[in-house]
């Protein structure tokens, strides 16, 4: 359920925020979504999209959390001796 | 064709140069004879068809391979083609994966009352230009109109006749382990380039199908010697279902790696969208061969020649394994199997 | 695609894998609750990667196969009428009602579109003012904010002939059903991370202190569940019982606050029948009163809902996590994609289909 793509705003048209929409970039297609969720949005944000509207906004520096983690397990594994064996 | 319209009786005299097609177009009288003279002969521009026969003489030096195939896309102009350029193509690489190469063809036109002449010319002038770059002719044809709502515009069925040039019959019986399985190109375009044309679904970015001529690149492998165990060109239900029906029908298994199968950036970004698995989604222009496995890099480097075929790549090889089975290796090294589509393709929310 | 193609580095997959693998002492039982995430899980082969002392359980995430037949059947019906457009997700076209889908009723004449947005459904409408277009507004929280806004603008607009035939569900509510059941051998939960976009997770505050079970919002990719199943399983171990929010790129802890303000007009909640599970109290949504007159339930007659048919199908017991698609004696013989006996074999996110699309091979010697 709720399959939503991340993309990356180009531009964005409309003044009333409920009815502004953008045109994202989803890796090599570009679509018109609704912006009427994330009236916040700026140009080159990357916004979650679901059946045409976005849904949310993606936060680049937490974005980054999960590669943290593995960093910290795989530096556990050197301290341990224990290398994954690819 | 318009549900909308109010049901009418179709008079049988025309009614002067219209622009549309007539119930009278399909009478076998003056109409239809003006018709063909007027639209259609001219864009095949055929000396057998010139003959007005009620059937083509033709010469053939060996064993032919024969075939035929219908057309009934919707929308019936989309980008990249339009159905005369599926009609004439897709009968022709039928014809290469015989391992013939592809000389004569045949048209049937089914055509709606009420279809501008203006598609119908269109769709013939593209029927002629892409029986022109195959090197084939359409050398005899018969046309039908039927009332309105009894055809989605127009259908079309083509039959081909080719020479065989392949030493040794090319098929699933002849696929054995070891062998390579060699894809012609990246694939999914022109199913979603229909699905994105049909449904409206509003991509800026257009997706063009990827219809064209097979026949080239497929005799090339032959005259480079390759042998060549089986060809399949993949059509509806994608590469899976061109991959399940050759492991079934050969009753061998079939391996092939995720990361090595090419998707255009637009087209995988359009499934992923949509929901779509890549590898079910329909092609025009792709074809799958099976050599053997020491013969792959000299597959390659003919098909690489040609362009339908330029980025001909190995996606996987014939293993041991259950009769019809055919796995794929994805992203995180694990193996799935791979399935036909199963009724329609339809874009999901889940 | 950035924000993607990096969450599914086969690498990483396999280092989360191992740690899960070092972390665990004892069997654990897991739900996901989401369709999408059982379909990446099939998929990508994760549940191959984890060490078998961890079950990964599929919740009745797919809001195709929980909808009551009653309601395909009222679409279907709703689509046979002269001058009716039915406007549908492509996922509900092949959901079964009690006799043949919306693909069947399209194949007899009705006038049934596939669309990808709410917004397609009004510009049908628009397109279309002398003809009644219906759309079926079907999904968990997730797709509330997007079918909220096609009735809030056709209130604006004064779109009169657009109306909604509504089946939305709520999913903290069937988190519960399910950890009341007696038989309850979930012990932690993946939350669905995109309806978590919408709603947040303040909600499944008390569920998880209440039921002491560990619940972290999950994302899509490889990367993010087997996060997901990594930090429940280290809850777990330690006895602890929290919510995390792992899937913090895009899920923030008060949700969406504009989509909440629109779902909060345009929507009320109301008790639902979960096909396969039965009613649930405050489990969906239906129309606010100030939106009656969108709705199809009034222009075409309330949907009545019978009693649930039995039979072979265990769709029911498959979308509780009573057990797998392969528990199933039906499931790839009598029942396959090709003649589905139940939703979860229809829907291309039912738990059942996903299974026999994906399914890995037994580990063989390489």
């Amino acid at each position: 359920m709720c399959l939503a793509i991340p993309g990356r705003l180009l531009s964005m048209a409309g003044d009333d925020p409920l009815m502004r929409v953008g045109r994202v970039d989803f890796g090599g297609v570009v679509k018109q979504v609704s912006l009427a969720y994330v009236p916040e949005a700026v140009i080159g944000d990357h916004v979650l999209v679901h059946v045409g509207f976005a849904i949310g906004i993606l936060d680049a520096a937490e974005a980054g959390r999960i590669f943290d983690h593995l960093r910290e397990i795989d530096a556990l594994d050197d301290r341990e001796g224990r290398r994954e064996i690819p | 064709m318009s549900r909308d319209d109010d049901f009418r009786l179709a008079c049988p005299l025309p009614a002067g140069a219209g622009d549309t097609v007539q119930l009278a177009h399909g009478g076998g009288g003056r109409a239809m004879a003006r018709l063909i003279d007027a639209l259609i002969r001219p864009a095949f521009a055929d000396a057998e068809l010139d003959r007005r026969h009620d059937g083509a003489l033709l010469a053939l030096d060996g064993p032919a391979a024969f075939t035929t195939d219908s057309y009934v896309v919707r929308p019936l102009v989309f980008p990249g083609g339009d159905i005369g350029t599926l009609a004439v193509h897709g009968t022709v690489n039928d014809l290469a994966m015989c391992g013939a190469r592809p000389r004569y063809l045949s048209v049937g036109l089914i055509l709606e009352e009420g279809l501008p002449l203006a598609v119908l010319r269109r769709v013939v002038a593209s029927m002629g230009a892409a029986a022109t770059a195959s090197g084939v002719r359409l050398v005899t044809g018969d046309t039908k109109v039927v009332e309105r709502g009894k055809a989605d515009g127009l259908f079309i069925n083509t039959a081909g006749i080719g020479q065989v040039v392949a030493p040794a019959p090319v098929g699933p019986a002849g696929v054995e382990p070891g062998d390579a399985v060699i894809l012609s190109g990246d694939i999914g375009r022109h199913g979603m380039a229909i699905m994105a044309a049909r449904e409206g679904f509003g991509f800026e970015t257009v997706i063009e199908s990827d219809c064209a001529p097979l026949a080239e690149a497929v005799l090339a492998l032959f005259a480079a010697g390759v042998t060549v165990h089986c060809l399949r060109d993949l059509t509806r239900g994608g590469l899976a279902s061109a991959l399940v029906e050759i492991a079934e029908a050969a009753g061998r298994a079939i391996g092939i790696d995720e990361a090595a199968i090419p998707v255009a950036d637009h087209v995988l970004a359009a499934c992923e969208l949509l929901g779509l698995d890549p590898l079910q989604v329909a092609n025009e222009g792709r074809f799958v061969a099976f050599v053997p496995g020491a013969e792959a890099e000299r597959a390659l480097g003919a098909l690489r020649c040609h362009a339908p075929a330029s980025g001909a790549v190995v996606i996987g090889a014939v293993k041991e394994g259950p009769a019809g089975e055919v796995t794929c290796r994805g992203a995180l090294g694990v193996e799935r199997i791979i399935d036909m589509l199963s009724g329609e393709q339809l874009p999901r929310i889940c | 695609m950035r924000f993607r193609d990096e969450y599914r580095d086969g690498r990483a997959a396999r280092t989360l894998a191992d740690a899960i693998a070092r972390t665990v002492t004892r069997p654990w039982t897991l739900m996901e609750v989401c369709g999408g995430q059982t379909h990446a899980i099939v998929r990508f082969g994760i549940d191959r990667l984890l060490p078998p002392d961890v079950s990964l359980v599929h919740g009745p995430g797919c809001p195709v196969c929980v909808t009551p037949v009653e309601y395909v059947d009222k679409a279907i019906a709703i689509a046979g009428r002269a001058g009716v457009i039915l406007c549908s997700y492509g996922d509900m076209l092949r959901v079964p009602g009690s006799g043949g889908d919306l693909l069947a009723a399209r194949s007899r004449g009705a006038d049934v579109r596939a669309v990808y947005s709410p917004l397609d459904a009004l510009e049908v409408a628009r397109r279309n003012p002398r003809r009644e277009v219906v759309f079926f507004a079907v999904g968990f929280e997730t797709t509330a904010p997007a079918n909220a806004m096609a009735a809030y603008r056709a209130r604006q607009e004064g779109l009169g002939n657009l109306s909604l035939l509504v089946s939305h569900v709520l999913v903290p509510p069937a988190m519960r059903a399910i950890l009341d059941a007696p038989d309850n051998r979930i012990q932690g939960f993946l939350a669905a991370g995109h309806v978590c976009t919408v709603m947040g997770y303040e909600e499944y505050l008390p569920l998880a202190a209440h039921y002491r079970v560990p619940i972290v919002v999950t994302g899509f990719e490889p990367l993010d569940i087997l996060e997901g199943v990594y930090r429940c399983v280290r809850q777990l171990e330690a006895g602890r019982a929290e919510v995390e929010n792992p899937y913090s790129r895009v899920v923030r802890r008060a949700g969406n606050r504009t989509a909440l303000a629109v779902m909060g007009e345009v929507f009320r909640v109301i008790p639902r029948r979960w096909r396969g599970i039965g009613d649930i109290a405050d489990s969906g949504l239906g129309l606010a009163h100030a939106y009656a007159a969108f709705d199809a339930e009034n222009r075409f007659g309330p949907v009545a809902l019978d009693r649930e048919a039995t039979g072979e199908c265990i769709s029911g017991r498959v979308l509780k996590g009573e057990c797998k698609p392969t528990d199933c004696p039906a499931f790839g013989t009598r029942c396959t994609p090709e003649h589905p006996l139940g939703v979860t074999m229809v829907s291309a996110e039912g738990a059942c289909a996903a299974y026999y699309r994906y399914r890995s091979i037994p580990a063989r010697s390489s």
